[in-house]
């Protein structure tokens, strides 16, 4: 039976294009950037080619990207380098409450470094508010994160408003963007917008796993967070991961051609999901009334079933996609996305995210709308007495 | 140090009379599969009502040891330092060499134990005690004899060649596995089960085991952690044959057609039915369950006699007067409780009642039973054909 992957948002399929390019690099071109003989300048090639790329797709400096593990590490990167690195400024910092764990679970390591958080709320369509943003920003605010688009929920932030926001009240406070779960989604531009840190992972792009990127912003005062042989400027050390590095770059070149008309491809899936998922009753999706949201990612709320119940029940069908569980949150001050939206408490186990990319067909959702209308009624009838 | 060999000492198997030789050969067949679990080749053997490992090419020690101390019937091993015979100034040359090695500067009382095999050898035990125990006096400054209580005995043993231990590292004790017949473990991926597994499987008890899964309730992982307990259970117990069940179809009909605060102790029954259809089929002797005294409501006494009552086979409870600290000690010890405590779902909990009977009675039980007359025998024989079933190795 064939295979249904909609757990885009969990991670993708790798362009055969890059996995080709890895493979090369990796059994050729193998030589350590930091050599000073002809193997290493092949080697320092891609990564400067890497640059090269980026930079002309998200229209920043060479010298403004950075190469990381992922967007654990670019978010950990940022949020610990950037406060560390404004910390004569102030020590407050400002997040959401719907964050990625790769941030939260940070603003709470820097809480007991001494630095103090706000958490913004959101709205129901888990939207950050300006007027929030607005009563929280301090003096001795010195960081503002804010995810691009919500993981869970798909909702994307007014960013080029809150940005203008942050600087008009102080230029110099930092703001963070992590654009883990938006960029490859729709084309952003960080240096045009404002921002000071923009995150990236591979994997979600079709990219491979276990590399990202980091936008520092020329002049940023930046603390290092990994010590070693003083690659990338002192900034990053470690031996480049070349084959990841050419590997993110060239699957960010694959997914900005024809971007828009990808765009409109996956918009147009997710519309016709949505359309008809809603039919079935006792359905309701998270955060669809959001100004804006990414076109991949579909929160969907289906009582009397246990998200787990659910996942497993279309996994058995080799359909596959995640449980948007509120309790994914254990920090104490972050009550989760679902809550963090005041989801009517019984979706909150209750839901599932179904996230698409440009693999994706019409006949593949059909076939999970028909799987759908066929258990969801069955298992109802096992809900809990 | 270099060890050459280890030989191996047996404790209660030595009283077997005439079935001793099952004994043995049960235990030199667990030495050599658990060795498969280890680099290096070696050579298992029993020679004059003991057993020996030679080992035939490079090994880790610790390792090996680790390997051993797993087989049940072991009381103790002995790392020994094997040595051609070359003539007993060579030998006394030797030992000092393995005393200064093992002991050092260390104070410490001795006394040499020589047993001649090779009635040939030229000094008769008496004497090997006598000259190697004052070559050691000599060479070693913190070392004194002591005939009655020594802290160290050492042993030196001439055989064609010669072997000279003084350390004995506990084995684990109990039977072989293999000689006591074979029982049905009821295995789910909690705690108490691989516990109540190795117990009786330290008595010399082959383990078969059930697992009941109920996909969609439960998941692929929750599975893959059951045959992952049974993988290091295994370690002791050798090959395990689990039958995986699908167990949903029954679940949600006894869900559907019985008081709900009964479902637990009723699932049960069907449970122990099932795991003694595959007991019987695969000749085992017995069911054994992790389940202990007023655990939970499914385990006080009313529950175990009202899930016990569908058996014929005994049920084997090794756990039974065991507090959960104690449960975790012996899962800590044999190493399954992390994978024990791995957060999957065993039994969906949206069938477990807010308030489940504590008290059932047989009769009530069998009442309610009756509400399932019309399917439930035509599920079960759905449930037991289509049985996956595993063969867990360790190794």
């Amino acid at each position: 039976m064939k295979e249904i992957y909609f757990d885009n948002a969990a991670t993708t399929m790798v362009y055969e294009e890059v996995a080709d390019k890895m493979k090369e690099i990796m059994i050729c071109d193998y030589g350590n950037p930091s050599s000073l003989h002809l193997k290493g300048m092949q080697g320092e090639k891609y990564v400067k080619e890497a640059k090269d790329i980026l930079a002309k797709l998200l229209k920043v400096k060479e010298k403004e990207i950075f190469f990381t593990s992922g967007g654990t590490e670019s978010n950990n990167w940022a949020l610990i380098g950037g406060a560390r690195g404004g910390k004569r400024r102030g020590k407050h910092i400002i997040t959401t409450v719907i964050e990625h764990p790769a941030v939260y679970n940070v603003t709470g390591f820097l809480e007991e470094e001494g630095f103090e958080t706000t958490y913004l709320p959101v709205n129901e369509q888990g939207e950050v508010e300006i007027q929030t943003l607005k009563d929280a920003l301090r003096e001795d605010t010195i960081l503002v994160s804010i995810m691009q688009v919500n993981n869970e929920i798909g909702t994307r932030q007014p960013i080029e408003e809150l940005v203008k926001v942050v600087k008009n009240f102080n230029p110099q406070i930092l703001f963070h963007v992590d654009g883990i779960q938006g960029f490859g989604k729709e084309v952003f531009y960080p240096g045009k917008t404002g921002v000071d840190l923009y995150s990236i992972s591979g994997h979600k792009f079709h990219g491979p796993k276990g590399v990202g990127l980091l936008y520092i912003k020329e002049k940023t005062k930046m603390m290092p967070l990994v010590f070693g042989g003083g690659q990338q400027k002192g900034m990053r050390s470690g031996t480049e991961n070349v084959p990841g590095i050419a590997g993110l770059a060239e699957a960010a070149k694959i997914s900005y051609d024809n971007h828009d008309e990808k765009e409109a491809y996956l918009r147009e899936l997710r519309d016709y999901f949505v359309e008809e998922v809603r039919k079935i009753e006792g359905v309701t999706i998270h955060g669809e009334l959001a100004k804006m949201r990414a076109p991949h990612i579909v929160s969907v709320g289906v009582e009397g079933i246990k998200s787990e119940v659910l996942l497993h029940a279309l996994e058995e069908k080799h359909i596959y996609v995640s449980s948007g569980s509120a309790c994914a949150s254990n920090h104490p001050s972050i009550s989760g996305v679902l809550k963090g939206i005041q989801a009517p408490k019984e979706y909150l186990d209750t839901t599932v995210r179904f996230s698409f990319s440009r693999f994706n067909t019409k006949s593949e959702i059909d076939c999970a709308l028909e799987t759908l209308y066929n258990i969801v009624p069955m298992f109802r009838k096992y809900r809990r007495r | 140090m270099t060890f050459q060999t280890f030989l191996l000492k047996y404790g209660e198997i030595g009283i077997k009379g005439k079935n001793r030789y099952l004994f043995e050969d049960a235990l030199v067949r667990q030495i050599k599969y658990s060795l498969k679990g280890v680099e290096g080749k070696f050579n298992v053997y029993k020679s004059q009502a003991r057993i020996y490992v030679d080992c035939l090419s490079e090994y880790d020690y610790e390792d090996v040891v680790e390997h051993l101390k797993r087989v049940f019937g072991l009381v103790g091993i002995c790392p020994v330092v094997r040595l051609e015979d070359e003539g007993f100034d060579r030998l006394k040359e030797e030992v000092v060499a393995y005393m200064k090695e093992m002991y050092g500067e260390k104070d410490f009382t001795f006394k040499i134990e020589a047993r001649r095999a090779k009635k040939s050898y030229p000094k008769n035990s008496m004497e090997i005690n006598c000259d190697l125990g004052e070559a050691v006096l000599e060479n070693l400054k913190g070392s004194s004899v002591d005939v009655h209580k020594p802290e160290v005995l050492v042993n030196v043993e001439v055989r064609n060649e010669i072997y000279i231990y003084s350390q004995i590292i506990p084995g684990p004790g109990g039977m072989p596995v293999g000689t006591n017949g074979g029982a049905m473990l009821l295995l789910s991926g909690g705690i108490d089960s691989p516990v109540a597994g190795y117990m009786i499987s330290k008595r010399g008890v082959k383990l078969h085991a059930t697992y009941f899964h109920a996909p969609p309730y439960t998941s692929e992982r929750a599975k893959q952690k059951v045959v992952d307990l049974a993988k290091i259970v295994a370690r002791y117990s050798g090959p395990i044959e689990l039958n995986v069940v699908n167990f949903t179809d029954i679940q949600l009909y006894i869900y559907d057609k019985c008081p709900h605060d009964e479902l637990t102790i009723i699932m049960r029954r069907y449970m122990m039915k099932i795991a003694e259809h595959f007991a019987l089929e695969s000749g085992c002797l017995g069911l054994i369950t992790g389940e202990s005294i007023g655990q939970v409501a499914s385990q006080t006494m009313q529950s175990l006699a009202a899930t016990n009552e569908v058996c014929t086979l005994p049920v084997y409870r090794p756990v039974i007067g065991f507090d959960k600290q104690e449960i975790v000690d012996i899962a800590e010890k044999i190493d399954t409780y992390e994978t024990s405590i791995l957060p999957f779902e065993d039994c969906c909990t949206i069938f477990v009642a807010k308030h489940p009977v504590t008290k059932p009675s047989v009769k009530r039980i069998k009442k309610s039973e009756e509400n399932l007359q019309d399917k439930i025998e035509e599920l079960m024989k759905e449930a037991i054909e289509s049985t996956e079933k595993i063969t867990v190795r360790a190794f």
